[in-house]
């Protein structure tokens, strides 16, 4: 459908990657109706902050991504507390709060939500993924002595770091081997386990959780973390069933192409809730992060409204701040690409001799350097990358 | 409170009061002034808030800022500086920010 024949576009999830989509509809020029409708109740915010700035101090004037303002000026009908119950693609409309809302195109922008595992106890375990559990935690921080933290991904890490320099005794309960495997190579991993250490926080590798009460944790060997409250980040799930229950296939993800386009040619997805091919490999990944979150944005706008045919290819990159390292990740690896430390402390990630992904710790630099090398459009090698860090 | 003004490519100037406190970038974003998209909320991972800013009471920018700009999407100048680590305070009334051009 052509961009003069699209008169209202409807946006699903009003998070970081369905506001960036409202913005950038409107920067590449869509004179039509933008409907952009998320079931929390606050103006559409920022993530990254809950496990960081603002767990530190509290203040949640940092967090909007533009005040109400904006969207009165660029013509943005946000809808905030709305939940779409349901999309009916035959006649092309959501339900949401009982009213339908027609489109002429969809963007599925519905994020993830935290893993609850049926464990014993779970029910005593906090979050955080939105504001709202910011604030709990905030709020049992201040009373507490001690804090378990199930799973040593970013956020229960970003958290512990927080939680340390807070004064509360800290531990981290880990079921695989190491701390953030799915996402950093075996060195990186134990780089920040020794950090972690140092810090005094209690790593449990390698153990996972068997049962939570008020009082601790229990962990699968039997041993026991005794703690004032828990925090369950042990992984996301995709918010899937709005497009499953339309019958769009779900891949991890919902399924779209080199287009961030479902089967539906009137449906786009992205972000947290989207499995998009990697241009590389071809296998579908889906990413959490600000960078997929917006650049996916910023793509499916310009196919809308422009006609843009190139296929989605932006460089994924991620950061992660832990106490005073900031971890950033260039790149995408597998998780069987192996991995080569360079002099500087640079952490290669190879495909034969492709670099995948480079990890690097408080070095904007080579972290800069690598981004934008891998954004030439041809793979970089291994034999180019010593001419980067220079 | 410090007054600063934000200067569009186009000449277009925009002077708002600047709450003490919090970075330029976060003014600009409050005030809905244009050309500062800020995507990675101040972690200086974007360099999508970057500015000219020829005043000597911001500081010079730090090893890592320097690195973010060399990859800003605008023509990097002397001036150039990530607005998300300038932090507004009363010494900076007055300040002068210059936007760059859009990118594409
Ligand atoms: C604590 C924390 C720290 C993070 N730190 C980093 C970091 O350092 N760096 C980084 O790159 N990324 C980080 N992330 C990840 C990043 O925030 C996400 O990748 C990003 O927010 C994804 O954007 P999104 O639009 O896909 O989803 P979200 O921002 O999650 O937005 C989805 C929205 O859709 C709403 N929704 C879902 N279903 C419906 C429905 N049926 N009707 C209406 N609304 C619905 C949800 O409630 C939510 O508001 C962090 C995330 C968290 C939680
Ligand atoms: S806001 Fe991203 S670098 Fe300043």
């Amino acid at each position: 459908m052509a961009a003069t024949e699209l008169k209202r576009i409807v946006i699903i999830g009003a998070g970081q990657g369905g506001f960036q989509a409202a913005a950038s509809l409107r920067q590449e020029g869509f004179a039509g109706e933008i409907v952009l409708i998320g079931d929390e109740p606050e103006l559409p915010y920022q993530r990254p902050p809950l496990s960081k700035t603002y767990m530190k101090t509290g203040d949640a004037t940092i967090l909007p991504l533009r005040p109400e303002s904006f969207y009165d000026a660029q013509g943005i009908t946000l809808r905030m507390g709305s939940r779409v119950e349901a999309i009916d693609r035959a006649v092309q409309r959501v339900m949401v709060d009982d009213e339908p809302v027609a489109y002429d195109h969809l963007i599925l922008a519905t994020g993830t939500r935290n893993l609850r595992p049926p464990l014993p106890g779970i029910e005593h375990c906090l979050d955080l993924r939105s504001l709202s559990d910011a604030k709990a935690l905030r709020a049992a921080l201040s009373g507490a002595s001690s804090v378990g933290v199930i799973g040593g991904g970013f956020i229960g890490l970003e958290f512990a770091a927080v939680a340390r320099a807070a004064g509360l005794e800290v531990s981290v309960a880990e079921a695989a081997p190491r701390l953030m495997a799915r996402a950093v190579s075996a060195q990186m991993s134990e780089r920040f386990a020794e950090k972690h250490r140092a810090l005094g926080t209690m790593l449990r590798l390698a153990d996972p959780v068997a049962e939570i009460s008020a009082k601790g944790l229990t962990l699968a060997s039997g041993k026991s973390i005794a703690c004032d409250f828990a925090l369950l980040s042990a992984g996301v799930v995709p918010n899937t069933e709005l497009a499953a229950e339309a019958g769009l296939s779900i891949e991890n993800g919902i399924k779209v192409d080199t287009q961030l386009l479902t089967e539906d040619p009137a449906i786009s997805a992205l972000g947290d809730c989207a499995s998009f091919p990697d241009p590389f490999s071809g296998r579908l990944v889906r990413l959490e992060s600000v960078q997929a979150a917006t650049d996916h944005a910023r793509h499916i706008a310009k196919r809308l409204i422009k006609g843009a045919q190139a296929p989605y290819r932006a460089v994924p990159w991620f950061w992660s701040d832990q106490a005073d390292w900031k971890l950033q990740i260039a790149g995408l690896a597998a998780p069987e690409d192996r991995a080569e430390e360079l002099p500087d402390g640079t952490m290669l990630r190879l495909d034969g001799e492709r670099v995948t992904a480079v990890e690097t710790v408080n070095n904007a630099k080579v972290h800069m350097r690598s981004r934008k090398a891998m954004g030439q459009g041809t793979p970089l090698m291994l034999e180019d990358f010593a001419a980067l860090a220079g | 409170m410090a007054k600063i003004t934000f200067v569009q490519p186009d000449g277009r100037r925009q002077t708002v009061e600047a709450e003490t406190g919090k970075s330029v970038m976060q003014v600009a974003l409050a005030h809905g002034i244009d050309g500062i998209l800020a995507e990675c909320g101040g972690a200086m991972m974007c360099a999508t808030c970057h500015c000219y800013v020829d005043d000597d009471r911001t500081g010079t920018a730090s090893e890592g800022e320097e690195d973010m700009l060399d990859c800003a999407e605008a023509e990097v100048r002397p001036t150039s500086r990530l607005t998300c680590q300038i932090k507004v305070s009363e010494a900076l009334d007055g300040l002068v920010v210059h936007l760059p051009e859009a990118d594409e």
